[in-house]
């Protein structure tokens, strides 16, 4: 079981899916303490929604309609009102993604450092379609709003990892680093 | 010194002397560069006191509205009939604006001591640090020194064997603008969608939870140690009468070197954009500058020679907003960099308000029109119609956001437009 200090609620990266079965979130020790630990740092158990939904995502890599369902139980919540407020935020996934949940900066200071060039060579490389998962299960790429990188464009996300000052001749080489599990820095 | 860059012209005193220093972030390390010595002062004054001495440095709010820091604690009751929170913004998202996450990477207890501070002053029990949830390797970072500060009796029960407790949890977002509006912020802290609410009631009266709250942005919090440690004329001694001390500024588009810069409030833009930043690259001509984030009016290259402070750049037509300046070349196509941003804020508005959720979808697809060839003259009548539509009728400010750089490039840069349009009416 991972040791998590009370104070850090959410911060864990989240690990996104080979495809694998949903897990339930409480049945075991790890996703009570969690659930615990969340709910004692607010006044009200709604407080701990978005940290309870950060955790489905990072067992499950994406939060289905059961640990939805799960989730409101544990905080007296109703289903649809959890769904409403999931489906709020961009960075839930609602449905599996790849294994590299790849999000490219096109918003304006890397649209003047040739974002869109970098997406489409993200596109090309992993021959997907954007927001598809690739055959293989592996990629998934996807155009994101400011990731507040500004300064070193072209920004880049993958799951937990920033890669900077990327550009259409550097995607090959992020992917290589991807693969072989390597990170930034 | 800044990150990755540094200047000559930079104060470097306050937030960003650390930059760029792992060792910085473990709290050993960061006692030996005097850390945490606000938190001990403050724990030896009262809170109002600690309050007068920020009201008195003239801090304003870093988040881009600029409200004195200092007046806003004031608003809190100062008879406690339940919880108070203090909430620090760090859903940094406005584009351009990349400084809140350098704080967080590099001096994460900087952060933690300054909402220790101001906990103590407006008589919070509870701090939540609001993180965007994309900033993940910083928000870890954060949280290895929040466990830290924790373990060492800096946050929690008894702070340093005095009789004040604060608890401070880590929180994070996920990937939504509208959640750094201060009252998205505690729709979304509470368990909700980031929905901006009317004020009021203010978030002093009822905030988070239905408790008085104070929402502070993370470069604010960072400077309040040292203001405490020095006092408010040491802070004095940078920026202007009404814009005092150092800003931290971040400076990306088409420029030499990009990043993060700490520069005292009133320097000119014009060194700021050439000096510090050597200008745009390959020897190209700036076109337009955005100053204070995407949200603020575009200014030409002979518009640039102005005091960057929140009068200064208010007077140039244009707002200091976060102090990122977004610099386009000559080679930028304006309607597309308009557009772009425009999709930001069709993308992110919330859509409670119709004015927003439609207007915001409809100025990204007239741009996207005209920037494919397939625009009418009239377009440009509604472009500015909508500027009208946008402005003031809505819950929060998102709408308005987009207005501020459309206007700006609709009367600026009307020539690119007519030539995309060629004539057609």
């Amino acid at each position: 079981m991972k040791k998590v200090h009370p104070a850090v609620v959410s911060a864990q990266a989240f690990q996104v899916a080979d495809l694998r079965p949903v897990e339930r979130l409480f049945d075991d020790a790890e996703g009570k303490d969690r659930r615990d630990k969340a709910l004692s740092r607010y006044p009200e158990k709604k407080g701990a929604l978005l940290p309870m939904l950060a955790y489905a995502q990072e067992r499950n890599g994406w939060i289905s309609p059961e640990n939805m369902e799960e989730i409101a139980e544990a905080l007296d919540l109703t289903p649809a009102y959890v769904r409403s407020v999931a489906t709020f935020y961009t960075m839930y996934a609602k449905r599996p993604v790849g294994k590299y949940w790849i999000q490219v900066c096109t918003c304006i200071s890397c649209h003047v450092n040739r974002g869109e060039e970098v997406f489409e060579a993200f596109l090309e490389h992993t021959g997907t379609r954007a927001g598809e998962v690739s055959e293989d299960g592996k990629w998934t790429v996807i155009e994101a709003e400011c990731l507040g990188a500004c300064g070193f464009a072209t920004a880049v996300q993958v799951n937990d990892q920033y890669f900077e000052n990327v550009t259409p001749e550097t995607v090959p080489e992020v992917l290589a680093k991807l693969e072989k599990g390597g990170s930034e820095e | 010194m800044g990150y990755p860059h540094s200047h000559e012209l930079e104060v470097g005193t306050i937030l960003s002397r650390h930059f760029g220093d792992p060792e910085a972030r473990d709290l050993k390390t960061w006692l030996t560069y005097g850390g945490y010595e606000g938190l001990k002062k403050a724990l030896d004054m009262d809170p109002a006191e600690i309050t007068t001495v920020v009201k008195d440095s003239g801090l304003r709010g870093r988040g881009g509205a600029g409200f004195p820091t200092g007046l806003k604690w004031t608003f809190m009751p100062q008879e406690k009939k339940g919880p108070h929170y203090l909430c620090c913004n760090a859903d940094e998202s406005e584009p351009g604006a990349f400084k809140d996450r350098e704080i967080l990477r590099w001096v994460p207890h900087l952060l933690i001591e300054g909402c220790l501070i101001a906990a103590r002053a407006i008589h919070a029990e509870h701090a939540y640090i609001y993180v965007r949830g994309e900033y993940f390797p910083f928000t870890n970072i954060l949280n290895d020194a929040v466990v830290q500060a924790y373990e060492a009796g800096y946050i929690g029960e008894k702070i340093l064997g005095s009789e004040w407790n604060c608890d401070l949890t880590v929180h994070i977002g996920a990937g939504a603008y509208i959640a750094g509006e201060e009252t998205g912020l505690m729709s979304s802290l509470s368990g909700g969608r980031a929905e901006p609410k009317i004020k009021p009631p203010f978030p002093a009266q009822s905030g988070v939870f239905g408790s008085p709250t104070t929402v502070n942005n993370v470069e604010t919090l960072a400077a309040v140690p040292m203001i405490v440690v020095n006092g408010s004329d040491w802070y004095r001694q940078w920026g202007t009468e009404k814009s005092p001390g150092t800003k931290l500024w971040c400076c990306s588009g088409n420029l030499v070197r990009p990043g993060n810069y700490e520069l005292e409030l009133g320097v000119s833009l014009k060194d700021v954009i050439y000096e510090v930043c050597g200008g745009a690259p390959n020897g190209k001509r700036i076109k337009a500058v955005i100053p204070g984030g995407s949200s603020t009016a575009m200014l030409t290259p002979d518009e640039l020679d102005v005091p960057s402070t929140y009068e200064g750049l208010q007077e140039a037509g244009s707002s200091l907003g976060t102090a990122s300046p977004i610099v386009l070349d000559e080679d930028v196509n304006i309607v597309q960099a308009m557009r772009r941003i425009a999709d930001f804020y069709a993308h992110e508005s919330c859509g409670q308000c119709v004015q927003c959720r439609e207007g915001t979808s409809w100025v990204a697809q007239i741009l996207k029109r005209i920037e494919v060839g397939e625009g009418r003259l009239s377009d440009l009548d509604t472009l500015y119609d909508l500027c009208e539509q946008l402005t003031g009728r809505t819950i929060c400010v998102l709408a308005d956001s987009v207005v501020f750089p459309l206007r700006s490039s609709l009367d600026k840069f009307r020539g690119e437009y007519e030539a995309l349009i060629g004539g057609r009416a």
